[in-house]
């Protein structure tokens, strides 16, 4: 017997609010105004430019930190997307109680040029991800995908079940 | 280092738009030395669960104390940017304290300096995390042959 498809609507909402549930989660993506865009599972980070986010006046330029931390939010947000993939398509996400973050254990970015005073961007891509460890790389550009202004590795250690 | 110097970099600073952001304070500075403090805030919290401070601020900690060791280098620095900086993450900070980021500026040559940085919370003896940078130099001329 054959099952009907879900109607679209009902697997984006479903998508959608586990997203909203995994970033409104965390108070400091909300302070640095990070946002999230999903095309199926594959998630944007968006940095809308602020006055707040900038470490030199004179040019003026997005603030290093600022860069560091917008990308390893877009790693450990992508990370944990895509452990929890499988689970929202069953429909076994209980956006109430989504499991515990992955956790940074190391981090390492490579700047490329200086962050201009505009929106940026930042894909994360898992090159490996073990039940115990993960491997993250992270790219991120303004106003043109193939100027990347910096690119970012990371390991990271996964939650585990029941803990 | 002089005590003109010292005013110049910290104005430099306080006028900084993601240092006053984040609250950070300028603590003790002194030839490539600098240590740079932050109060917990919980708009800066990583892990809901835990109240823990999330990696990403303590990385923009660890980058701010990092580049005003540059600055604070005795072979006179007029600016500097970021090329590289690798974290590691040692244990989580203790929700409610202040996190202290110490850099020190251990090795220049005229367009690259060397800074390594820890960061700890009021239990000094146990880090919460170590990071290490290359930055950029821009030299005022005539100032390092």
């Amino acid at each position: 017997m054959s099952r009907r498809p879900e109607p679209v609507q009902v697997i984006k909402q479903r998508r959608d609010a586990a997203l909203n549930s995994l970033v409104h989660g965390v108070p400091y993506i909300s302070f640095l105004g990070v946002t999230f865009d999903r095309r199926g599972d594959e998630l944007t980070a968006v940095l809308p430019f602020d006055e707040k986010l900038i470490g030199n006046q004179m040019l003026p330029a997005i603030h290093g930190g600022v860069t560091a931390a917008f990308l390893e939010i877009t790693a450990v947000i992508g990370l944990s997307w895509q452990m929890l993939w499988n689970d929202i398509e069953n429909g076994e996400v209980d956006e109430m109680a989504l499991p515990r973050m992955p956790k940074t254990i190391d981090f390492t970015v490579d700047y490329l040029r200086s962050g201009l005073p505009r929106d940026a961007y930042a894909r994360a891509r898992v090159n490996r991800s073990g039940r115990r460890y993960a491997s993250v790389h992270v790219e991120a550009w303004q106003d043109n995908r193939q100027r990347l202004f910096a690119q970012a590795t990371g390991h990271f250690l996964m939650p585990q079940r029941g803990e | 280092m002089t005590d003109s110097k010292v005013a110049l970099i910290s104005q430099f600073f306080a006028a900084m738009p993601h240092f006053k952001a984040l609250g950070m304070e300028l603590g003790q500075i002194g030839d490539g030395k600098a240590d740079i403090s932050m109060a917990y805030d919980e708009r800066f919290i990583g892990d809901p669960e835990t109240g823990v401070i999330s990696g990403g601020a303590v990385s923009a900690l660890m980058d701010t104390s990092s580049g005003a060791a540059v600055m604070c280098h005795p072979t006179g620095t007029m600016g500097t940017a970021t090329l590289d900086l690798r974290i590691e993450y040692m244990r989580p900070a203790t929700p409610g304290q202040r996190i202290t980021a110490r850099a020190e500026c251990y090795h220049v040559t005229r367009s690259v300096a060397f800074v390594r940085a820890t960061a700890t919370d009021e239990d000094t003896t146990r880090p919460v995390a170590t990071a290490t940078g290359t930055f950029t130099i821009q030299r005022e001329k005539g100032v390092l042959k």
